[in-house]
């Protein structure tokens, strides 16, 4: 697998079976903060099922706004979002709850439960599925806990699974959020900046291991990320924003100097473009 | 940048050798000065209008002294019966209030925090923080006292009722500056809201609410021996009493248990909290 880009196979393969089905549609979404500010401005967007994707641009572009609004951690002013068959926009507290079972987020710095366990970090991402006194009483089925036990193994920390989240280095306390989102067993992966606070080898690593449970689950996912050089690396599209519109929408190879100025503005942009061909020439060696 | 423009060239110049200053917090001058001879004339005139009685002073020395000459001679034996009686009546009526109180204070404290309750039970929750917080322990006991007659009932409530005043109000304030991706992302796997208190708030507020938990006891149970004097049960009746006959070595040791207990009860919390945290 030269240059890193495991998910193309899979994707293309699910598309293919699924004759283009989306996995996720946005329809002129809209986020005005209260404040005043136009944080997205009738984005539209289609993911198809498998395929991963990144979303860049420079820092209050709305990238983490437009994720959070298909969740509806914030709730968009206007516009719809479809999971699959489902309108989420409209549904009620009860039926937007069963949604995001199905909606896995990894998030920026982690947000890890400090004071609880690998174990129960892990769990929780079960919290959709089962009821209040078994979550309470940290009686999950047994189904659960092996599916548990099985994420751990395979992101490597099986060993940690009593330490306490905040006894983990940066790389494993990632790495327990994707293990979080994924026993979700979610369709869709929302992804915020998942290698803003790590090492340039870890954040390779971390990429590297969503890709890969993407291409192994066929998920669809967006990730938000500053690294475009990273960010080229790893997926098969991108998506620019540029002050809640989207700017870009191809593959990574079109990221050429101008369409970089287009999203994040005038700058010498040819170090950043450089670096991830010397970085193919020495993955492809 | 390498190139300085001419103008930040002329505006360094000016500015090299002069001496830096932390801007002022107040930056008018006059108004500075104004402010600062103005509170120091307001603390001189509020110090002349205190009236000392230096005879009736010099009277009182010989009663503060046997006071104090007490505490070398505490008497715990001749009164031991009451303030055996007195001092489990404040233990009881300490633990029974700081646990109804506490148990109430949580539901009114995650109400009271602004980012987890909607508006409405928010106002009404800090409604409920800021009367039991008004109202002082003993104007609280005076009017139970009133309604439930004498005796430890009265303090129960009123002690109840405070707890709920002071822990609510923290729990609320820890609660607002918790951390909030921790909880969003429990919110962003489907969890309900009882799972997302459980699992995204409440594992942040526990060494906190503990530690609070513990202080309220403490400072029960020392009001516990203040609300006697009004009536309403506990060691402060004996204590009083025993103020009342002059029977300052009896006081004494009262006052000498009530200090062993709080130690007590502060070496037990400072435990427990090292092993929550």
């Amino acid at each position: 697998m030269p240059n890193g880009r495991f998910c193309d196979g899979a994707a293309r393969n699910d598309k293919n079976k699924a004759g283009g089905a989306f996995m996720l549609r946005l329809e002129k979404l809209v986020k005005t903060y209260k404040t005043g500010d136009m944080a997205l401005k009738a984005v539209d967007l289609e993911v198809p099922q498998g395929q991963v994707m990144a979303l860049i641009g420079p820092s209050g572009a709305g990238k983490s706004t437009l994720i959070r609004c298909i969740n509806r951690l914030v709730e968009p002013t206007s516009g719809n979002v479809h999971l699959a068959d489902v309108e989420l926009t409209g549904l009620s507290a009860g039926a937007l709850r069963r949604e995001r079972r199905r909606m896995g987020m990894i998030f920026q710095e982690y947000a890890l439960v400090e004071r609880l366990t690998v174990m129960e970090n892990v769990l929780s991402g079960r919290l959709g599925y089962v009821g209040f006194w078994r979550s309470f009483l940290r009686r999950y089925p047994q189904p659960d806990v092996d599916e548990a036990f099985r994420l751990l193994d395979r992101v490597g920390l099986l060993a940690m699974a009593d330490k306490r989240a905040d006894e983990l280095s940066g790389g494993q306390r990632q790495r327990v959020g994707i293990a979080r989102a994924l026993i979700q067993n979610p369709a869709l992966l929302l992804v915020d900046e998942p290698t803003a606070s790590l090492d340039p080898k870890t954040s390779r690593q971390i990429m590297r291991l969503i890709c890969e449970l993407c291409a192994e689950r066929g998920l669809a996912a967006i990730i938000n990320i500053h690294d475009v050089a990273l960010a080229q690396m790893f997926v098969q599209r991108v998506i620019g924003l540029r002050f809640g519109a989207v700017e870009f929408d191809g593959p990574p190879d079109g990221l050429t100097p101008d369409v970089l100025t287009t999203i994040y503005g005038e700058e010498d942009w040819e170090a950043t473009i450089e670096k991830v061909e010397d970085e193919d020439e020495v993955a492809a060696q | 940048m390498s190139t300085a423009h001419p103008d930040t060239t002329t505006e360094l110049a000016t500015l090299l050798g002069t001496k830096w200053k932390k801007p002022p917090l107040v930056k008018k001058p006059w108004l500075r000065w104004v402010l600062g001879l103005g509170f120091i004339a307001y603390l001189i005139a509020a110090y002349l209008t205190i009236e000392v009685n230096w005879s009736r002073v010099y009277e009182g020395l010989d009663r503060g002294a046997q006071f104090v000459l007490a505490f070398t001679s505490p008497d715990f034996s001749s009164r031991w019966g009451d303030i055996r009686d007195g001092m489990l009546e404040s233990i009881i009526m300490t633990v029974a209030a700081s646990v109804v109180g506490i148990a109430i204070s949580i539901p009114i404290g995650l109400g009271a925090a602004r980012n987890i309750a909607p508006l409405p039970v928010y106002m009404i929750c800090r409604g409920i923080v800021a009367i039991s917080r008004a109202l002082q322990e003993i104007i609280v006991a005076i009017l139970l006292v009133a309604i439930f007659g004498f005796g430890p009932l009265a303090g129960f409530f009123t002690l109840s009722f405070a707890t709920i005043g002071f822990l609510s109000k923290l729990l609320a304030e820890d609660i607002e500056s918790m951390d909030r991706s921790q909880a969003e992302a429990i919110k962003a796997s489907g969890a309900r809201w009882m799972q997302w208190i459980n699992y995204g708030v409440q594992p942040q507020v526990m060494p906190r609410l503990i530690g609070l938990s513990m202080y309220r006891l403490d400072i029960n149970f020392r009001e516990s021996a203040i609300l006697g004097l009004v009536g309403a049960g506990g060691i402060g009746a004996t204590l009083n009493t025993a103020f009342d006959r002059y029977e300052y070595d009896t006081a004494a040791a009262i006052l000498i248990i009530i200090i062993l207990v709080v130690m007590a009860l502060e070496y037990l919390s400072g435990i427990i909290r090292a092993k929550v945290q």
